[in-house]
């Protein structure tokens, strides 16, 4: 989810991109916990990426010989309730999770955020038909709300990614239409209006980059209850099929287990916990670097 | 605690008072080693620019900055208690300041809508002040209150006391603060820019207020104030305070007619004076003298003579004719409107190319909606507007997009105006983008160019608007409303936010692009002295309509209106030999604009009283 935000802040800068980005990256090289954020979510990546050469053992091998065994010299991590080596399925994990995670968040933003841009700029009937609809939403819980769509489009990630997304988009609305009111008053909107701005302009240019501050933190919040909401689709069948590794499913089985085998859910749960912290951290930092005002 | 004795009439001594405030580059001084003295009924007026450190020594008086992360030095902060004994602030403890806050000293700032708590009545606000210091019980307070409100002139103060703040207008509320500030007979006043919220005419009122309530209770009164006419208006000695340190000190009269310090005499050089265009008809630039120049003793620069800008030749660039904008409020089960905001009714009138014509009047009087309407940033109801021959009121969509290359606006606050995240350098070239003019380096010269006329620096070009002062950001506006090479641009409220000697900068810079550009301005602002230097005509503004307009001389030399003789007599002057002393105690309040549907108000035709000055036939009063 970086990418698309750096990119599209800087992109009016005109005037001189080139320093713009380099006086963002340079803030954001400055600050340690943006650094460390992205060393994390910077790790998970090559974990995921390079699964097969990093696993020590096949994720989806189960041993009877090696049922709910503790951390050791063979299984860094311990061994889960068929006997698999719980460190190599962290390692497959990572792909199905950290997908779940971004992609989902992102299918929610480029759902909520053109919505709530709409909603909160142009105000009367649109905004009426907007925010009914996005209460009604809100009205169901979300999991139940991923439950049912997720069973609408057929089990599979893909579909559980979709289902996940749509299902936090309303909260995006919500956030992005209560920004997108509060940036209109603006003089600045006013003023960029009494130079003859277009409407597209004026969304596209001054009040987009303005509502990006709290949607980059709502949504590096939304990665770990995405992460979460993949597990529980899963655990219903309805998302990634067994036997192949989820954080979340690993966590989910584990905590039958909690009592015998803590390591099985402790790893799952530090890794998922690692990974938002670091997106969380990494989410933070960008937010200062491409804010101006947040001048040293 | 108690220390040496201070003289019978002094209630307050501040010796060598610092404060220092704690910031990741380090301590930095706001205050420096400042020392002053007030004695009872005497008024001493602290003045400065933002950022001189005037408020910081007021909250220091109470010991409130250290809430505010101050760290105060002082050789001795004394006051003298209602009982006569001397404290020591610097060495009370927390228990006894408690005890003096309030009821010894005691503070009204400048905001009275956000010093009052929202959800108490006045009464129970001012009531628990007494039964806080005094013991009261809750009706003797009760009683207490109601005779405080008397005593601050509040017309039907039984029916105030139960009211809640927003049922208040800003006036009211103020003096509510003041009847609180008041409730516990304090020997010092301490008075934060206490109308500079406040319209010209409710501002006169307060001042006078305070004034007699402070021969009423025997006080010594601390007026902190940016604007040199309040000072020479009520203070009896003046505390000139720049970058944290008292520059000059000395009673009103010695200076305002002698100033020693270069820097107050360069700040008085900028100050508006209303009157010092008297016998004149063109707009002038103000006389500036820089604080360097001061110290050099040199004297301020003669101004160019005035030379006519305005061409007739051609008739109005623009002309208004019967505009009206209304607002509806709805309310009711079903939202229908049931009342209506008349904020303009039948508004009238032209504007000549290079001319520059004011809209004067108080907050609500439908000035900025009018210029607002002109851009259609609001929607007027009827009316014609006719901008180069052409009817503009009725034009939509990229019509009106492509109209308003020619009609720019610059706004109050020119931090808000400017997008944050925006170079100025972009935001400057931006109008070039929209309207497909330059592109490129073209655009980009262009931008340079329009710095360097708005004095500033090109180099400047990638920076953004947090790294400007508020002169600076101001000029960004302006070169961004003149990028397009507009014929008129609406100036609301441009130079009201800024400090007397930016302002100033900023008036001869309009007056200056005017000359160059023979752009007409149409100038809205509520500061009749700011007003009567820039104008070439003035219209004045009352509830919605032009009450009079006509020659900037002869509303200024002989306005005919009872509503622009009373605006005009409301004006503080900053000259301490002019000051209003015999002035009644008015309570009257500005009348809303707010009608029921259906109740359409009485606009009166405009009269010609002399060459091109017309006033509307109606008495204030009768206007409802």
């Amino acid at each position: 989810m970086s990418t698309p935000i750096a990119t599209s802040v800087a992109a009016p800068a005109m005037v001189a991109p080139a320093r713009r980005r380099h006086r963002a990256w340079h803030k954001f090289k400055r600050n340690r916990g943006a650094v460390f954020g992205a060393i994390v979510v910077l790790i998970f990546a090559i974990l995921a990426l390079f699964a097969p050469w990093i696993a020590t053992h096949d994720p989806l091998q189960t041993s009877f010989m090696a049922i709910r065994k503790a951390p050791s010299a063979a299984m860094w991590l311990g061994s889960d309730e068929l006997g698999r080596d719980i460190f190599s399925r962290l390692v497959y994990g990572a792909r199905a999770s950290l997908m779940a995670g971004v992609v989902s968040v992102l299918i929610a933003l480029a759902v909520g955020v053109p919505f709530g841009l709409i909603s909160g700029y142009f105000g009367g009937w649109t905004d009426s038909i907007i925010s009914r609809a996005t209460e009604a939403l809100l009205a169901i819980p979300f999991l139940i709300l991923a439950i049912a769509l997720a069973a609408f489009l057929g089990p599979s990630l893909t579909n559980a990614m979709i289902a996940i997304g749509v299902s936090a988009a309303p909260n995006f609305v919500r956030l992005t239409r209560g920004q997108v009111l509060s940036i209109t008053k603006e003089d600045y909107v006013q003023s960029a209006r009494a130079l003859g701005a277009s409407d597209t302009r004026i969304i596209c240019r001054h009040i987009f980059p303005n509502v990006m501050p709290p949607l980059i933190v709502q949504a590096t919040i939304t990665i770990a209850t995405a992460i979460i909401a993949e597990a529980s689709l899963s655990f219903l069948g309805l998302g990634l099929q067994p036997p192949t590794p989820s954080w979340g499913s690993m966590l989910n089985t584990a905590k039958n287990f909690m009592t015998q085998a803590p390591w099985m859910s402790i790893f799952p749960g530090a890794a998922i916990f690692l990974a938002v912290l670091g997106f969380n951290m990494l989410g933070d930092g960008l937010r200062d670097a491409l804010d101006p005002r947040q001048e040293k | 605690m108690t220390t040496a004795n201070l003289d019978t009439q002094r209630v307050l001594q501040v010796d060598n008072l610092s404060v220092d405030f704690a910031t990741q580059q380090g301590a930095v001084r706001a205050v420096r080693n400042v020392s002053f003295h007030v004695d009872r009924r005497e008024t001493l007026a602290i003045v400065g620019e933002s950022g001189s450190g005037k408020s910081v020594t007021s909250l220091s008086l109470m010991r409130l900055i250290e809430y505010g992360g101050g760290t105060i030095t002082a050789d001795g902060l004394r006051l003298r208690r209602r009982n006569g004994e001397t404290v020591d602030m610097m060495r009370a403890s927390d228990r006894q300041l408690q005890s003096v806050r309030g009821s010894d000293i005691a503070m009204i700032f400048q905001e009275p809508m956000t010093s009052l708590n929202p959800s108490f009545t006045a009464g129970v606000q001012i009531a628990e002040a007494l039964q806080l210091h005094q013991n009261l019980d809750a009706a003797a307070a009760r009683a207490e209150t109601l005779r405080m409100l008397e005593q601050v002139r509040i017309p039907d103060a039984r029916a105030i006391l139960d009211r809640y703040p927003h049922q208040l207008s800003g006036g009211m509320r103020q003096r509510v603060m003041i009847a609180m500030a008041l409730s516990c007979k304090p020997q010092v006043l301490i008075a934060d820019e206490p109308t500079t919220a406040l319209d010209v005419t409710i501002q006169a009122q307060i001042l006078q207020l305070i004034r007699q309530l402070q021969e009423e209770m025997d006080m010594g009164v601390i007026f902190i104030t940016h604007d040199m006419g309040v000072v020479a208006e009520v203070a009896d000695r003046v505390l000139v305070m720049y970058r944290g340190e008292k520059v000059e000190d000395g009673t009103s009269d010695e200076i305002f007619s002698a100033p020693q310090h270069p820097y107050t005499r360069a700040l008085l050089s900028a100050v508006p004076r209303l009157g010092a265009m008297n016998g004149t008809d063109a707009p002038a630039p103000f006389p500036l003298l820089e604080v360097a120049q001061a110290a050099a003793g040199v004297a301020a620069v003669p101004v160019a003579p005035p030379t006519d800008t305005v061409r007739r030749e051609n008739g109005p660039i623009l002309q208004i004719r019967n505009l009206v904008t209304r607002f509806d409020i709805p309310g009711g089960i079903l939202g229908r409107t049931q009342r209506r905001v008349h904020a303009v009714e039948q508004v009238s009138f032209d504007l000549f190319p290079g001319e520059t014509l004011s809209l004067v009047g108080e907050s609500g009087c439908g000035k900025t909606t009018t210029g607002r309407s002109l851009l259609q940033l609001v929607k007027s109801q009827s009316g014609e507007i006719t901008f180069d021959g052409q009817n503009i009121r009725t034009l939509r969509g990229s019509a009106m997009q492509r109209l308003r290359q020619h009609i720019q606006i610059i706004f109050q606050d020119p931090f808000a105006s400017l997008d944050p995240r925006m170079t100025v350098g972009y935001s400057i070239m931006e109008p070039l983008l929209i309207h497909n003019v330059a592109r490129g380096r073209k655009a980009q010269d262009r931008v340079r160019w329009l710095m360097d006329k708005c004095g500033l620096s090109p180099e400047m070009i990638d920076r953004y608007p947090h790294e400007f002062s508020g002169g600076q950001r101001q000029r960004i506006c302006i070169a961004r409303a003149l990028a397009l090479n507009p014929k008129v641009v609406i100036a609301d409220e441009s130079v009201s936010a800024l400090d007397v000697s930016i302002q100033a900068q900023i008036v001869n810079l309009l007056l200056d692009l005017q000359r160059e550009l023979g752009v007409s301005f149409l100038f809205i602002s509520h500061d009749m002295a700011v007003v009567e230097r820039v104008s070439h005509r003035v219209a004045v503004m009352y509830l919605g309509q032009i009450v009079e307009i006509g020659p900037r001389r002869a509303v200024f030399e002989a306005p005919q209106h009872p509503y622009t003789k009373k605006l005009m007599s409301a004006v503080p002057v900053a000259d301490p030999q002019r000051r209003h002393r015999q002035r009644s105690l008015l309570v009257d309040e500005i009348p809303s604009t707010v009608r029921a549907l259906g109740d359409e108000p009485v606009v009166q035709p405009l009269v010609e009283v002399g060459p091109g000055h017309y006033v509307a036939r109606h008495a204030v009063g009768k206007y409802s």
